[in-house]
């Protein structure tokens, strides 16, 4: 075995302990260093969003089966990753997501509708106001919207802002480009970003052993000069603490931190994939026996924090939003196309003008001759 | 009115801007301390500090990544690439994300990010230092392309394009950088999107745009000696065109010729010929030829003025539509 030498960094001196503060059973398992500081209201509104984007998940991949959605990128199994890590945040910090962080989006009550219509083919990115509810639209080009995590986490330093950037990502975009240039340009400004990567194992039917030699993807923000930590994606509590102190240091301005969430995506990369050629069921079973919302559940229960009144009434919640979301996109029909040409340019140049005009009549015509 | 390079008039369109205006930031490789590798941001960041001239790490996808950013923030960013062959590595972030966030936020989220890019050939540059780019950019819905020819309007564009609330691809010709003339520096030139008539004449309009200017006004003053009068239109932006300034000077003259030194397939010439031709096919006399550099690499220094268009190349397409 090669020890620790001079002048050498050795990939397996690196920590590859994963923070847990839940354990799969549902009890505490206390750590000294991260702790969930979470008010029953916080604990049972976290429960909440996490059932609800289940929920709405569910109806994203039945909405596609039944041909409502040209296609969906489920994200079961993810939930605590993202709703523990978003409820770090304060309300003004914003949240850079790539395209499958719905329970997240919830959080800023952002309705799914808005969402599906993108799936759907409504509308690219999505339908909100980024400014609105501090939520770019989604990122379909894999780890791009890392970039403008950091470029908006240096701005806001520039301006001696106190908000933070959360740049969320999977395994697969550690190994992109613009990965690498996020990390830097954060690091080198020292922004208040944090790197949220949600290692689900695959990217698309490559598991993370082929993206990265590295030991861990967290161990990678060595190289920018800020630190990395992994965290049981699974685990709701431990997701929230970890990315708790990752935002207090960012907004006091200590820098970027990079946190690997550990979890896994149950479904299919997107609706158009099956994933029974790349993974076994035993896989698949053993991190369904690791499922975020039951852990969570079975503490909340331990504890007497949560009541079958609670539950029940969360349930009703989740059945009236998939109704909402079933009753918004089911024959749900285009924007009218003029808004093709309205939005390219703040003001429409004449050519494009005259490509409105162009269709307008080639639209007359066809109906003329329905 | 003092005497300016082009060079110094784009130095002072940022030096005005970002006195009009403290969300104006700089940002690119080597323009702060060093000023560019052109000067073009020289002494910028000794007035504004690191706060507002950044020089960054070298990596052109972040650079133009992390404006948009920066853009959703609520700053305005003006990037430099360095040079046009570098820009390459950001091209992803401009078709995808820049070019398309007007649109995909429904127009709730603009992005004005000025992309300054040094552009053409004639300097007798190494690999990748001499490329005419702009179509890529001219292609992609969503950018404005702008390139100047002179000083005055290197000031004028690039104010107006760092006060455009569209995303600006910014061409500039670098071998013109130093070309000098007196200088109003002051932002009252014709807007983004309008062409300007460099010379009046009935026989012949010659379209072109950036570094080929002068060499068409060359072409412009030989042409006058053997009595043929030739309307020269500098484009001053590709994307909007002004169409009907184009269109003005073509029923009148008849004849039309484009000059561009990027190569001739699939560059913007080709585009300006198809519009003239659907626009008004019967006010031609003779068919629109376009002028450019060869569909080849852009070659070594030692043989790029074989490949550049010269007036010579230029006259023989003059006369070669005068004598159809």
């Amino acid at each position: 075995m090669i020890g620790p030498r001079r002048g050498i960094v050795d990939p397996s001196s690196v920590s590859t302990e994963t923070i847990q503060l839940l354990k799969p059973d549902g009890t505490l398992s206390p750590d000294a260093e991260f702790e969930a500081d979470l008010k029953k209201d916080d604990l049972l509104d976290i429960y909440r969003f996490m059932v609800l984007a289940r929920r709405a998940d569910a109806e994203g991949t039945n909405l596609q089966r039944q041909g409502e959605l040209g296609v969906y990128t489920p994200l079961l199994g993810q939930e605590a990753a993202q709703v523990g890590s978003a409820y770090a945040l304060d309300e003004s910090d914003w949240i850079f997501p790539s395209y499958r962080e719905m329970a997240m989006a919830l959080m800023r009550k952002i309705d799914p509708v808005d969402i599906f219509h993108m799936f759907r083919g409504t509308w690219h990115g999505g339908m909100w106001d980024p400014r609105e509810h501090r939520f770019a639209l989604l990122s379909v080009p894999i780890a791009t919207q890392m970039l403008h995590a950091a470029g908006f986490g240096i701005a806001a330093k520039l301006d001696g802002a106190k908000t933070v950037a959360l740049a969320c990502f999977g395994d697969g975009a550690s190994s992109e480009g613009d990965f690498h240039e996020a990390c830097n340009f954060a690091g080198v400004w020292q922004a208040p970003v944090v790197f949220l990567c949600q290692n689900n194992q695959y990217a698309i039917s490559v598991p993370v052993s082929k993206q990265t030699a590295a030991p861990t993807i967290a161990v990678r923000a060595l190289g920018y000069g800020f630190p990395g930590v992994r965290v049981d994606g699974n685990d709701v509590l431990a997701c929230y603490a970890v990315a708790k102190e990752a935002v207090r240091r960012a907004r006091e301005g200590g820098g970027p931190t990079l946190i690997e969430a550990i979890t896994f995506r149950r479904g299919p990369h997107s609706t158009a994939d099956d994933p029974t050629r790349y993974r076994t069921d035993e896989e698949l079973k053993h991190w369904e026996s690791l499922d975020p919302i039951s852990r969570f559940t079975k503490y909340l229960e331990t504890e007497e924090i949560i009541t079958e009144e609670f539950k029940a009434k969360v349930e009703a919640e989740s059945k009236e939003l998939a109704a909402h979301i079933r009753a918004e996109i089911v024959g749900a029909g285009p924007r009218p196309s003029h808004e093709l040409f309205e939005y390219v340019y703040s003001e429409p140049s004449e050519i494009l003008r005259r490509e409105e005009w162009l269709l307008y009549e080639e639209l007359a015509a066809r109906e003329d001759s329905e | 009115m003092p005497q300016v390079t082009m060079a110094a008039a784009l130095n002072e369109a940022l030096r005005y801007c970002m006195r009009e205006d403290s969300r104006v930031i700089v940002l690119g490789e080597d323009v702060g301390r060093l000023g560019g590798v052109f000067r073009i941001t020289d002494k910028l960041q000794e007035e504004f500090g690191e706060e507002r001239v950044l020089d960054t790490p070298l990596a052109e996808s972040g650079i133009v990544g992390s404006a948009i950013g920066m853009a959703m923030y609520g700053l305005r960013p003006v990037c430099e690439m360095q040079f046009d062959g570098f820009t390459y590595p950001a091209f992803e972030q401009i078709v995808s994300h820049l070019a398309k966030y007007g649109s995909r936020s429904r127009g709730r989220m603009r992005l004005p990010v000025v992309i300054r890019i040094p552009y053409g050939g004639g300097i007798g540059a190494v690999e990748h230092h001499s490329e005419s780019l702009e179509a890529y950019f001219t292609h992609t819905a969503g950018l404005k392309v702008v390139t100047p020819s002179t000083p005055t309007d290197a000031f004028s564009l690039l104010v107006r394009s760092i006060q455009d609330p569209d995303p600006v691809i910014f061409l500039e010709p670098k071998r013109r950088y130093w070309i000098r003339e007196d200088v109003e520096l002051k932002p009252n030139g014709l807007p983004i999107g309008k062409a300007q008539i460099r010379r009046e004449g009935s026989d012949v309009t010659l379209i072109t745009y950036g570094p080929s200017v002068r060499t068409c006004q060359e072409a412009c003053e030989e042409a006058a000696a053997d009595g043929v009068e030739i309307e020269l239109i500098d484009l001053r932006s590709l994307v909007p065109l002004d169409l009907t300034t184009i269109m003005e000077s073509v029923r009148k003259t008849g004849r039309a010729v484009v000059v561009h030194e990027a190569q001739v397939t699939s560059g913007f010439g080709g585009e300006i010929a198809a519009r003239i031709m659907e626009d008004d096919f019967l006010s031609l006399q003779a068919p629109v030829v376009r002028v450019g550099g060869f569909d080849i690499p852009y070659p070594p220094a030692k043989l790029e003025d074989v490949h550049l268009p010269d007036v010579d190349r230029v006259l023989d397409a003059v006369d070669k539509v005068l004598n159809y």
